[in-house]
């Protein structure tokens, strides 16, 4: 039971990587690394590594998610002449 | 066409790389000879229930020393990086605020205390339960982040901040040499500077909490000055 739950996982988190890899959305992509790095956080307390787990959550799925959007709101498409 | 066979080439010797690993691949029964000696000795001799702070805290405390100044360096350069922007920035700001949704809000107000007490209780408990320093300060990290959602003009206060990340980081290099003064040559970062007190209490496990307690209160205000840093005054 616990080997079919972990095998779903990693497919669900292989989605997720591919999604965030071919999405054109910037924002969109972003949000699907955050849910990968959750299902990956999931996965490690399956598998007895509650330390990773909550690292894993608090930031791959909380910090870095925001950190990705706060840096694609300050960079442009083109370059700023005033810059 | 060349690029194709030489990309195929490379495919092909990693192929002849990992094949044989993967078939020869078995998962271990038994543990190696120092994570053997480390499960042994860790609790008899550390105090410390959970074994993994007591190997990341003590028998490795170089390397989260080390960690640490990373962490500190990073932050440190995304401070410079983007300060001078914002002092170089003449630009008018434009300013299109717009109000949290209620909702928001009073979710936060809600849940913002309680998962500082949560940060709070992980590097609190490092040495009981699993957790620690770095997920104690990233989980208070996240209730910073949290309050900049709620409230875009919400500044952090850097004097205090500062002082914190400042004070916990001396106090945990302090604690480190006093292991060399009070325990002998090689007892750098040694936990048993203090009594060990009763196994699985609170105030057990000699300097790890101590020690624990420093290092989320940095990695929690260095992050938080990372994000705040990032965010800088956008609209």
């Amino acid at each position: 039971m616990t080997d079919v739950f972990i095998i779903v996982l990693g497919l669900v988190m292989i989605v997720f990587a591919i999604l965030a890899l071919y999405l054109k959305d910037l924002v969109a992509s972003v949000i699907a690394a955050g849910v990968l790095s959750l299902f990956a956080s999931i996965l490690y307390l399956i598998m007895q590594a509650p330390d990773v787990a909550m690292t894993e959550a608090a930031i791959g799925a909380g910090l870095l998610t925001m950190i990705f959007l706060l840096a694609i709101k300050k960079t442009k498409q083109i370059e700023d002449p005033n810059d | 066409m060349i690029k194709k066979i030489f990309s195929l080439i490379i495919i092909a010797g990693l192929l002849t790389v990992f094949i044989p690993i993967i078939l020869n691949f078995s998962f271990q029964t038994d543990l190696p000879d120092v994570a053997k000696s480390y499960v042994e000795k860790g609790s008899k001799d550390l105090g410390a229930m959970n074994i993994v702070t007591a190997i990341i805290v003590t028998f490795r405390g170089l390397d989260t020393l080390g960690e640490v100044a990373v962490l500190f360096i990073a932050a440190t350069g995304i401070a410079v990086l983007f300060r001078k922007n914002a002092i170089n920035d003449k630009r008018p700001k434009q300013i299109s605020k717009r109000d949290s949704s209620e909702i928001l809000l009073t979710g936060i107000r809600l849940l913002a205390p309680v998962i500082l007490i949560f940060g709070i209780y992980i590097f609190l408990n490092g040495h009981l339960s699993p957790g620690g320093g770095f997920q104690g300060g990233a989980v208070i990290a996240t209730v910073v982040l949290l309050l900049f959602l709620s409230d875009s003009s919400y500044k952090i206060n850097h004097k205090i901040f500062g002082f914190i990340e400042s004070f916990s980081g001396v106090s945990y290099v302090i604690i480190g040499f006093l292991g060399l003064v009070l325990m002998g040559a090689d007892n750098f970062l040694d936990n048993r500077i203090l009594p060990l007190g009763e196994f699985g209490t609170i105030l057990s496990a000699g300097a790890i909490p101590i020690i624990y307690t420093l290092v989320g209160l940095k990695v929690g205000t260095e992050l938080a000055s990372v994000l705040d840093n990032m965010k800088g005054d956008i609209e």
